[in-house]
């Protein structure tokens, strides 16, 4: 089971209450195939991470995982034991700018 | 008893005021989509209960909401995991994707620059089919749904008449009026800043520029001086669909050949730059505007928060300043942020990007705000509802 962590405004359009999802995904476990679960599991949420027709990261969204940045990597990229275990989430982190 | 229910969008989330037909005392609700950018909200003439909003955030993107209670709750009407018949999941509402090969507009310096889609400006529910909705957006284009907002699909027809030479705002290039032909179903007026002002009589298979006789002070990119005028608003009388008004950057101009041929009717106003225009509801000839001192003070002439009407269809002009600020007012009044009740007298309402919604229920004689301290507000819209 994979956990995901969402910023506020996500968590707010999934109406959960927790500040994580979790979704399962067979492997590989890459970006590009949690990411797919994690919109497949919560519709509303396509779009407000990857650009539809693109499916490229929306520019003030970061991934970070392990607490290194995974947002310019590739979507095939394998993500690590840490977050296939689900002992730490994939966290998806909303740029701190605006006002 | 008739009620009023006045939908505001702001920077910061959505508001829903309610009174009854005497429009004395007011509740507030919301905010709804809190923290989140409400480009517009309207309600279904046909399902009043039915509502669209359009949420985005430079963060998120678009989302499309929907009520079906006169905006107590909302849904993104996509939104859940719905199952197609082949077992995928569904989740079109958001989804907003130009039709065919995305082509190119100009962009500020004028060289060519692909369509990309950024926000929903307007939504415009159908007169008789709830299900049925327009939405208006940037980079311009026209979409339409006919599931409640499960899905949207383009017009894409408006994008080609001299779409490549459409060229954006400083606000963007936006697609932010709809006006609908009670009298014609075929028949829509779109607008959009700063390509001009376009008309369709086949429900949007083609579209032709409806902007002959509008000034524009600079040559154009396009040499026959049809698009790549800045509109900010048209409005018309549903009873009466031939006659437009439009507030242009500068100018505020009438048509009476739906749109074919337009002249000025900025007349004795202290400014003819501002964003909205509107249409009283029961006088058909009675017009109402509020000046802003130039495009590069967006703020009332003299700091005098002043609505602008005109008795006459234009021309002849009578300030407004009843329990408007007087002295040091420096706010803007966007271009979906004017809106009337059906109710006898008609009431006006507006907001500023300080945050007041101010009402008249005199037909504009007399004003006084009925929330302030909002966010500042995007858009407004009334429902008359009986």
């Amino acid at each position: 089971m994979i956990r995901i962590e969402l910023p506020f405004h996500l968590r707010t359009l999934t109406q959960i209450t927790g500040r994580e999802v979790t979704v399962d995904v067979a492997p590989p476990v890459t970006i590009g195939s949690v990411l797919d679960a994690v919109e497949a599991k919560y519709p509303v949420l396509r779009g407000t991470i990857r650009d539809h027709g693109t499916l490229k990261r929306r520019p003030f969204l970061r991934f970070y995982v392990c607490e290194e940045d995974y947002s310019n990597k590739p979507p095939d990229t394998p993500l690590p034991e840490e977050i296939v275990s689900g002992k730490e989430p994939f966290a998806i982190i909303g740029a701190i700018a605006g006002g | 008893m008739s009620k009023v229910r006045v939908l505001v969008g702001t920077k910061k989330g959505a508001f829903i005021l309610t009174s009854d037909g005497q429009r004395k005392k007011w509740e507030v609700s919301g905010p709804f989509f809190a923290g989140w950018e409400i480009y517009h909200m309207k309600g279904s003439p046909a399902d009043p209960n039915r509502i669209y909003a359009s949420q985005s955030s430079g963060w998120f993107g678009q989302v499309i909401q929907r009520s079906a209670d006169g905006g107590k709750t909302w849904n993104p009407p996509g939104g859940g995991p719905i199952m197609s018949p082949q077992g995928m999941p569904q989740g079109e509402s958001n989804k907003f994707v130009y039709e065919g090969e995305v082509g190119k507009h100009l962009w500020y310096d004028g060289t060519p620059h692909p369509w990309e889609f950024k926000r929903v400006w307007h939504l415009e529910p159908s007169l008789t089919d709830p299900e049925t909705c327009y939405a208006g957006v940037e980079d311009a284009g026209l979409f339409r749904t006919t599931d409640g907002g499960h899905s949207w699909k383009e017009l894409p027809a408006l994008r080609h008449t001299k779409g490549e030479l459409w060229q954006p705002g400083a606000g963007g290039l936006g697609l932010h009026t709809i006006l609908l032909d009670k009298t014609n179903p075929n028949r829509m007026y779109v607008a959009i800043s700063a390509a001009g002002t376009f008309r369709t009589d086949d429900g949007g298979k083609s579209w032709k520029p409806i902007t002959k006789g509008l000034n524009m002070q600079y040559e154009l990119p396009d040499k026959k001086q049809e698009v790549g005028f800045c509109v900010h608003r048209i409005a018309m009388h549903p009873s009466r669909p031939n006659v437009l008004f439009m507030q242009k950057h500068w100018d505020v101009n009438r048509s009476d050949d739906a749109g074919d041929n337009w002249h000025e009717v900025s007349g004795n106003l202290p400014s003819d730059f501002g964003f909205p225009i509107d249409v009283h509801a029961h006088e058909p000839n009675t017009i109402y505007v509020v000046p802003i001192k130039s495009d590069s003070e967006h703020y009332p002439p003299d700091a005098k928060l002043r609505v602008y009407r005109s008795k006459t269809g234009g021309d002849e002009w009578e300030p407004l300043t009843k329990g408007l600020p007087q002295k040091d007012c420096y706010v803007n009044v966007l271009r979906d942020s004017m809106a009337v009740d059906s109710l006898d007298k008609c009431g006006v309402y507006f907001g500023t990007t300080g945050g007041q919604v101010y009402a008249s229920a005199d037909s504009g004689d007399s004003w006084s705000p009925i929330v302030r301290d909002l966010p500042a507000v995007l858009s407004v819209e009334v429902q008359t509802l009986k």
